[in-house]
């Protein structure tokens, strides 16, 4: 069949090079169509005041700008400028409500009733569901079994806020089940509903939108060391899971072609796959993962030979997804960004090392881009930029858990507690 | 065509006639696709999905027989993917079964290698698995050659036990590989609900080249344009999703089919309604509506689920509960409930006391 002129425009629209599409069932193309035209209209256009608005709200409702902070014990540690884009600051500790408040006001504008999202580790959830409450839309969650019993604390701040979470039993209850379930919905109510994806992920537009929601942090960050050091950085580095805060910060530093974009990926604690028991002991999408569709996109994924998903991990939940967004595997098949990986122990090292220097507590997911310093500062340059992507209070649990179990050169000594 | 066993000898590929390009709707009263040929000439005519490999491909296999003896002119068979977006619970639950028992794509083709039914097999699997497929550092396309080989439907790894994937890159994804083996095995035509019109180029391409027929669905909020486009795509038939949302058998015909057959009343490509059909009455009343034929899937998959709800699904473990010799309590109830929903369609298209359609 020979496509015609229109459609192959249409084409490099939807794809990044081999990358993106729209790979879902017919029911949802219309909808997917009409939130292209949204994009088209609000976002790119700032039809009604959209984007004016918006960035109104992120202002005052999120906190924003958030400020470039220079680490100073890092850069004298690393014996470079070390800076933070401090995205832990934004509300509700972290970067995910860029992108949350950016979709519900879409959803607004477009005249839908209802705000549906899936959420992992829940800081998509919680963030969808403060940006619900904030513009009054009714909103369900949908959360895997295994996530709504480690994250506890989450789930209740979603409920706080009015939203509704949805236990998701299938597969092992984690991301991905919680999105397969939230595309089900949506095939089911598409016609009054908005589906709030969480990442740079899924069919065109969505890692477009997304990506340019979160855009927020590169361009400030852009800004920002020019005016404090004087010219752009060497490097970015950014932590990698789905990929919207990799793309929020990388979007705009793209074109600087002296600009090293290094994306920092779950290592876990290997980086083979267990094809017998559809295993991958990490989430480095990018690194080691293969090409095939999942979730409306051709993009990286973990799989095994035979296409089956196979399960991630990370000790960081936020970071445990077996695909990465299309853009992004674009980016790195390209060569324009560079994926590396550290293991569960570096972040958990970074965790530490960041509370202890410099008074921060990160996110664990953040905590990878930070090991990643620890690790290659050497090949960094002179000034680097390091995303603080979300705030670490959530994972203290976590952290006590599994430092208990490690002899970590960075975790404090805690025998004040009884053993 | 006549209705003698469609499937080539020998498996060999069938010759394909048909150049790349298709009528948009056809004048012609004569067809080279057997998909298209089996739902015109069984009219009004049943069409059955089951799950392969649930819960194992040698039970699929009697089942297979079951559906084709209970009078189903087309059989769709699930290749299971880990991640079925377009399922409700009971198709999910199916393929959960299957991909347990280790079901895999080299053990499907097998399965469709061996079966030989009347009615025409098609392959209802996710895009990723046909992507994929022969795709891995292994030369695993040598490994098809028939001959002593290892079993792979255990979901065992090679023999070395290397994992094949996430350590080197591989070449790029190409449906290719798995359209070739799918006309090798015999099988029909594809059904892929996550690929739309905008993204199916290249299998298309693959499957015109091989004689194949790529089956596109048709929802409720298709219209305007996009039905424009997708009409003039169908090959074999046109399949109606009678609502929105996943499959799963419902206790109503929706009104959204009528409206779907309206809309689509003006096409001459066969039309099929599937999605929450599960009985014989619901059979009647779309057939009634204008549809050619019926999609059963979720019903049929209770009844697999059912008996095998005592057992844990392991292969061994069925075959004590009722022998592998096909006559499971299982496949009688296929049987019979293919023969209520052929009748079912048989009495909205008018013909109530016709006789019972005769297989063999």
């Amino acid at each position: 069949m020979s496509t015609s002129e229109s459609d192959r425009e249409r084409d490099s629209e939807r794809n990044f090079g081999d990358y993106g599409g729209q790979y879902v069932p017919e029911a949802l193309m219309p909808a997917l169509q009409e939130l292209e035209d949204a994009y088209e209209r609000y976002v790119l256009t700032n039809e009604d005041g959209f984007m004016d608005e918006f960035r109104d709200r992120m202002r005052d409702f999120g906190g924003r700008p958030t400020p470039l902070q220079r680490a100073d014990r890092l850069s004298e540690r690393y014996d470079r400028e070390v800076y933070l884009k401090r995205e832990d600051l934004v509300h509700g500790g972290a970067h995910k409500l860029n992108n949350a408040l950016g979709q519900v006001l879409l959803a607004k504008y477009m005249g839908k009733e209802r705000i549906i999202a899936e959420t992992g580790a829940g800081q998509h959830g919680t963030a969808t569901a403060m940006a619900a409450a904030h513009l009054d839309v009714p909103c369900e969650i949908y959360m895997g079994r295994t996530d709504i019993n480690r994250q506890r604390p989450n789930v209740y701040r979603m409920r706080m806020n009015g939203a509704e979470v949805n236990p998701v039993t299938a597969g092992s209850g984690t991301l991905k089940e919680a999105i397969n379930e939230t595309l089900r919905d949506w095939a089911t109510t598409v016609e009054t509903t908005h589906y709030v994806i969480g990442s740079v992920v899924g069919p065109h537009p969505f890692p477009k939108l997304v990506r340019d929601f979160q855009s927020v942090i590169g361009r400030e960050a852009r800004e920002q060391i020019r005016e404090k050091a004087g010219r752009l950085p060497d490097s970015v580095v950014a932590c990698a899971g789905g990929g919207s805060n990799t793309m929020g910060a990388f979007h705009e530093f793209v074109p600087d072609e002296g600009v090293d974009l290094v994306a920092v990926e779950a290592g876990g604690s290997s980086l083979e796959i267990d094809e017998e028991n559809a295993l991958a002991p990490n989430s480095a999408t990018l690194s080691t993962g293969t090409d095939g569709v999942l979730h409306g996109a051709m993009t990286k994924l973990l799989q095994s030979g035979d296409g089956q998903i196979v399960e991630s991990h990370s000790v960081s939940a936020g970071l445990d997804y077996a695909g990465v967004g299309p853009e992004l595997a674009h980016l790195v098949e390209t060569g324009r960004v560079k994926p590396v990986s550290v293991d569960d122990d570096a972040a958990l090292n970074g965790f530490h090392r960041l509370s202890n220097l410099e008074g921060i507590i990160p996110a664990l997911e953040s905590s990878h881009a930070l090991g990643y310093l620890e690790e290659a500062h050497d090949e960094l340059g002179e000034i680097v930029v390091v995303t603080v992507s979300g705030r670490g209070d959530k994972d203290l649990e976590t952290v006590l858990e599994e430092t208990e179990k490690r002899d970590l050169e960075a975790a404090p000594n805690v025998e004040v507690f009884d053993s | 065509m006549s209705g003698e066993d469609r499937r080539p000898p020998g498996g060999e590929p069938r010759n394909d006639e048909r150049g790349a390009t298709r009528p948009a709707s056809g004048d012609e009263v004569t067809t080279d696709s057997d998909v298209e040929a089996a739902i015109r000439e069984n009219h009004p005519a049943l069409i059955s999905y089951i799950t392969a490999g649930d819960p194992s491909l040698e039970e699929t296999k009697a089942y297979v027989e079951a559906l084709d003896r209970g009078g189903a002119d087309l059989i769709e068979l699930g290749l299971p993917f880990s991640e079925p977006i377009a399922e409700g619970p009971t198709i999910q639950a199916a393929i959960n079964r299957a991909l347990d028992a280790g079901t895999t794509p080299r053990g499907f083709f097998e399965l469709v290698d061996e079966l030989e039914t009347e009615a025409p097999l098609l392959v209802m699997t996710y895009y990723n698995m046909i992507l994929q497929y022969g795709n891995t550092e292994a030369p695993r396309a040598s490994e098809e050659a028939s001959g002593a080989r290892r079993e792979r439907s255990e979901g065992l790894d090679d023999a070395n036990g290397e994992a094949v994937s996430g350590q080197r890159p591989r070449a790029k994804p190409d449906v290719r590989p798995f359209v070739e083996r799918a006309a090798e095995t015999g099988l029909s035509g594809i059904i892929v609900p996550d690929l739309p019109a905008e993204e199916a180029d290249p299998l298309r391409e693959a499957c015109d080249d091989h004689g194949l027929d790529l089956v596109f669905i048709v929802a409720p909020t298709t219209e305007g344009d996009r039905l424009e486009t997708i009409m003039s795509q169908v090959s074999g038939f046109a399949y109606v999703q009678a609502r929105l949302g996943t499959t799963g058998a419902r206790a109503d015909v929706s009104s959204a089919t009528h409206r779907s057959l309206a809309r689509l009343s003006e096409y001459d490509v066969p039309k099929a309604v599937g999605f929450g059909v599960s009985e014989g009455d619901h059979a009647a009343e779309i057939i009634e509506a204008g549809a050619d034929g019926v999609i059963v899937g979720s019903a049929l998959v209770d009844i697999i689920a059912e008996h095998s709800a005592a057992g844990s699904g392991t292969e061994s473990q069925n075959i004590a509960q009722h022998g592998a010799d096909g006559n499971t309590p299982a496949a009688a109830d296929l049987e019979a409930k293919a023969r209520e929903l052929k009748r079912g369609a048989r009495r909205g298209a008018g013909a109530e006391d016709a006789p019972e359609p005769e297989h063999q």
